[in-house]
């Protein structure tokens, strides 16, 4: 039986072939505000994810904002929050991001010890502020395209580069070498938990996206898109839009 | 070492120049559009902290809104190519709702700030036009971005774009605008009726 680490190899190799694949095949022609080749298959995964979100999100979501004490839900945020932390230095270092890598080690240590296993923040309050980071954002640093726009089944908009980044943070997850006595269930039931807390909090912007827009799968793919790539600092020609060229017929 | 010097001076002189042949017939300065969006935040500011009805503040914004924004550019962008063919009084009429709109859809998420506090930070030329960045803070949570771009491509100092966390609402706009138009097949006027009361 394979160990741990042959494992895990393994599904980083099968990553890295699919983002080879990702290289050869999925470049747009030309660059492009949304390049959605899929959109059929994104638009009925879509359809399934809102009627999730009816039935099951948002419901939840809502139960656990009222239902929940505040002090109690900042702590399993927290708490989930810093069972990631591990997996951000990590993508820190592959990018070379040495200051973000130590930045986020600090928090790490400070609020696994100081922040009772990381219930606390007491790190924030130090000035060392969450930095978020994943493998995708190391794809994007490493120069991969982003690829064709996907919608997720349950996890919603994404990329090709940012779906292969999510399987690969899950495969190298950390946080099993640097502590293996944390149940296997720990860390997606804290990825459910942030999942629940953001529905929760940004309520009315999704509720805008999902309920009130006149094509919310157009919504939203727009709205990922824009964000990710600011997030990323992926300062394409198309940044900005200006209008005054297009009236003006600059 | 006086070598050094000049030639930085010509390199910095030649740069200088480039700038200025990038940007044609900018004549907004930084400054100028900085302080410009000092003021219409504050005015935001001041609504955010206001205590008033929903409704009041929604009527608020659509001041602000028309007062600093270049509302024609955005809502005939927002209509895209169909713009082309809209009569003169089709697009007044939809510039009208099309702001009512606005001002109910993001007085929605402003509202969300209650308590916080929008800080203006910099301003930068971009293109041909300025952006001005500020920072949004809110009472327990991570502080975000917020971006105005500015103009005075349509006679006088205006934004016509506004970014929360890289997401334009021109961009945005553009989207949603056009997708209910596919849904009334194309049909301005129904747009501008069900514009007035959406958002």
């Amino acid at each position: 039986m394979p160990n741990a680490t042959q494992r895990r190899l393994a599904a980083l190799a099968g990553a890295l072939a699919a983002l080879v694949a990702l290289q050869a095949c999925n470049t747009p022609p030309a660059p492009t505000d949304v390049w959605d080749p899929y959109e059929a298959q994104n638009r009925d995964t879509h359809a399934g994810n809102v009627a999730v979100d009816r039935a099951l999100l948002r419901p939840a979501a809502r139960a656990w904002g009222e239902g929940v004490p505040e002090p109690v839900r900042q702590g399993a945020v927290n708490f989930a929050t810093n069972l990631q932390a591990p997996g951000d230095v990590v993508n820190d270092v592959l990018q070379g991001a040495g200051e973000d890598a130590v930045h986020n080690l600090f928090r790490f240590v400070i609020n696994s010890t100081l922040g009772i296993g990381g219930l606390f923040d007491p790190a924030s309050s130090f000035g060392l502020e969450h930095r978020d980071t994943d493998f995708g954002e190391t794809l994007f640093v490493w120069g991969a395209p982003e690829g064709a726009y996907l919608e997720l089944p349950l996890l919603g908009p994404s990329t090709e580069r940012d779906a292969i980044g999510r399987v690969v943070d899950i495969v190298i997850n950390p946080l099993s070498s640097i502590a293996p006595d944390v149940p296997v269930w720990v860390s997606p039931t804290g990825r459910v938990v942030q999942i629940v807390d953001t529905r929760d909090r940004l309520a009315v912007s999704i509720d805008g996206i999902l309920y009130e827009s006149a094509d919310s799968y157009a919504q939203s793919r727009t709205i990922y898109l824009q964000n990710r790539r600011f997030e990323l600092g992926d300062e394409a020609e198309d940044t900005y839009f200006d209008p005054y060229e297009d009236l003006y017929g600059e | 070492m006086a070598n050094e010097i000049s030639r930085r001076a010509v390199l910095g002189g030649l740069s200088a120049l480039a700038v200025a042949a990038a940007t044609p017939a900018l004549s907004l300065t930084a400054d100028a559009a900085r302080e410009l969006i000092m003021r219409a935040v504050a005015d935001i500011n001041a609504v955010i902290n206001s205590g008033k009805s929903e409704s009041a503040m929604y009527r608020d914004f659509e001041a602000i809104f028309r007062r600093y924004a270049d509302v024609p550019t955005i809502a005939q962008s927002a209509l895209g190519p169909d713009a082309r063919s809209a009569s003169r009084a089709q697009l007044a009429a939809f510039a009208d709702a099309f702001t009512g709109y606005i001002a109910r859809k993001y007085g929605k998420r402003f509202r969300e700030f209650i308590g916080g506090q929008i800080t203006v930070r910099s301003a930068q030329p971009v293109k041909s036009f300025l952006e001005v960045r500020a920072t949004a803070d809110l009472p327990g949570q991570a502080p975000f971005a917020v971006s105005f771009l500015v103009s005075d491509r349509s006679g006088r100092d205006l934004f016509f774009d506004l970014l929360i966390e890289g997401i334009s609402l021109l961009k945005t706009e553009r989207t949603e605008i056009g997708a209910m138009l596919d849904r009334r097949r194309g049909d301005v006027d129904q747009l501008i009726r069900d514009l007035r009361t959406a958002g």
